[in-house]
């Protein structure tokens, strides 16, 4: 059909966006000799990255970032649960990933999109093995009661790379996070002491004083690259990752 | 270095028995079983059909998969599989042939005991070469774990991979290619093909040295695979025309 005849003829008259969208892998791999993509970032650089702590006034933790365009919102609720007997002074992380159809106009409601699943697994893994979280700190009453904290990461916005954003507000949500005061009532079971005073009427111990923090050892960091001919993009866009195969 | 004690008694780099056989289904247009050890894995393959997913583009040919789990019902853990599995033999069928049709990959989980990833990987790929559907070369894929003190140990059984587990490696690389044709025309930037990676997927705490060490590792051991492969798909050729209807 004598395709690479016409994008050469074309396109000192075609214009720019038509370009783009006729022919994406020419139009990238143009810049990309070039050593630049399209939004004028060298090869190598990442898109700028904002990190806002405590967006969701009513969670125990919780953070907004941004990656470029890509937003993820994370937020942290503690409840109290019994561990379970092969780890009886251990709390428990239960992570959970949604790509509402507001993020981008693949997903449709109804269907669930492929990628969520899959980010939600690796997010989980990774966060668990990477050894940032100590799970005895989140126990209470050894055997009798532990924390669980339920991570919920909603995609606002997916422009690319979501595992390094979504990652990033995972870590930001668990630094914000204060597990909030309990006590123990007399029927032996926890009680969280809700925020309006119940002043000095406490007489029972709470059992942990005062809203403490998570102590983070090592925090994970992601970064996705794409691997195209001989250029390797670093943090690519939706755009890039849709036309460039190997991620 | 100190020798590590493997349960069944295996040195660090040696596989479990391999065995495959293709063409196991029937009504299926490509079928393979592989087991390694006590895993076992069913692959069936159908296709390809007419038309591509909403999402998938049209000028290529579309690779779907469904991974069945042994019990249970279908989670995170096999979406994650389908996808991986789904990248890598994306990348390995030449998907221009046929642009505009989709080709089904079903895995099934027979029996589980260690290295799932890998086997399901290669049975995949054994069905794909019993459908008949073009490929630019096989896929051999190893599974390696790292122990605590730093051992790397091949082929893990399930036992070793929750005791030791300080991480795993899942490896998957292009079998070497034996060609009629010149040198020249098979290398890929001045390097053979088989020394490239088509996919790796880790879990656990690794350090980078670690990683290569795996990496170097796995690729010796892939070798054999590919060996072991090939001689495989080859046998069942003369009794294949036989059965033609």
């Amino acid at each position: 059909m004598g395709l690479p005849n016409v994008s050469g003829d074309l396109s000192a008259e075609m214009e720019v966006d038509a370009f783009r969208r006729l022919f994406p892998l020419r139009f990238y791999e143009r810049h990309l000799s070039e050593s630049i993509r399209p939004d004028a970032r060298p090869l190598g650089r990442a898109r700028d990255t904002t990190l806002a702590l405590g967006a969701v006034a009513s969670a125990d933790g919780s953070a907004l970032a941004k990656i470029g365009s890509t937003t993820m919102l994370a937020a942290i609720k503690m409840e109290v649960m019994s561990p379970s007997t092969d780890s009886p002074d251990e709390g428990c992380i239960a992570i959970d990933f949604h790509m509402p159809p507001i993020c981008s106009p693949i997903v449709r409601p109804g269907r669930p999109v492929e990628a969520a699943p899959v980010v939600s697994k690796q997010l989980s893994d990774t966060i668990l093995s990477s050894g940032m979280i100590n799970l005895k700190e989140l126990s209470l009453v050894s055997g009798k009661a532990a924390w669980m904290a339920y991570l919920d990461i909603y995609c606002l916005d997916a422009d690319g790379a979501l595992f390094d954003a979504a990652l990033l507000s995972a870590v930001a949500a668990f630094s914000h996070l204060q597990i909030p005061i309990v006590f123990l009532n007399d029927d032996g079971k926890i009680v969280v002491v809700s925020e309006e005073g119940e002043g000095g009427k406490l007489d029972k111990e709470p059992v942990n004083k005062e809203k403490r923090k998570l102590t983070l050892r090592s925090l994970p960091f992601s970064l996705t690259c794409i691997l195209h001919k001989n250029y390797i993009l670093a943090d690519p866009t939706a755009e890039e990752e849709s036309i460039m195969e190997l991620l | 270095m100190m020798e590590i004690d493997r349960a069944d008694g295996r040195t660090p780099n040696q596989l479990r028995p391999l065995a495959c056989s293709r063409n196991i289904l029937h009504r299926a247009h490509g079928s393979a079983s592989w087991s390694q050890g006590d895993t076992k894995v069913l692959a069936a393959v159908y296709g390809p059909k007419a038309g591509t997913k909403k999402n998938e583009n049209p000028e290529k040919a579309c690779i779907e998969v469904i991974w069945k789990p042994k019990t249970g019902q279908i989670g995170k853990l096999e979406k994650e599989y389908e996808m991986i599995l789904k990248r890598t033999l994306q990348s390995i069928c030449i998907l221009t042939i046929n642009p505009n049709t989709t080709t089904s990959v079903i895995v099934q989980v027979v029996h589980d005991d260690g290295a799932l990833l890998t086997c399901a990987i290669n049975a995949a790929c054994a069905a794909l070469v019993d459908a008949g559907i073009p490929i630019k070369h096989l896929a051999v894929a190893i599974c390696c774990c790292l122990a605590e003190d730093g051992y790397v140990i091949l082929d893990p059984t399930k036992l070793e991979e929750q005791q030791k587990m300080k991480g795993f490696a899942f490896l998957v690389f292009p079998n070497s290619i034996h060609s009629v044709l010149p040198e020249g025309s098979l290398l890929v930037e001045g390097e053979p093909v088989e020394h490239g990676i088509i996919t790796s997927v880790t879990h656990g705490l690794m350090s980078v040295e670690e990683y290569l060490k795996c990496l170097e590792r796995g690729h010796a051991a892939s070798a054999k695979l590919s060996d072991f492969l090939r001689r495989s798909l080859k046998l069942q050729l003369p009794s294949d025309s036989s059965k033609a209807k």
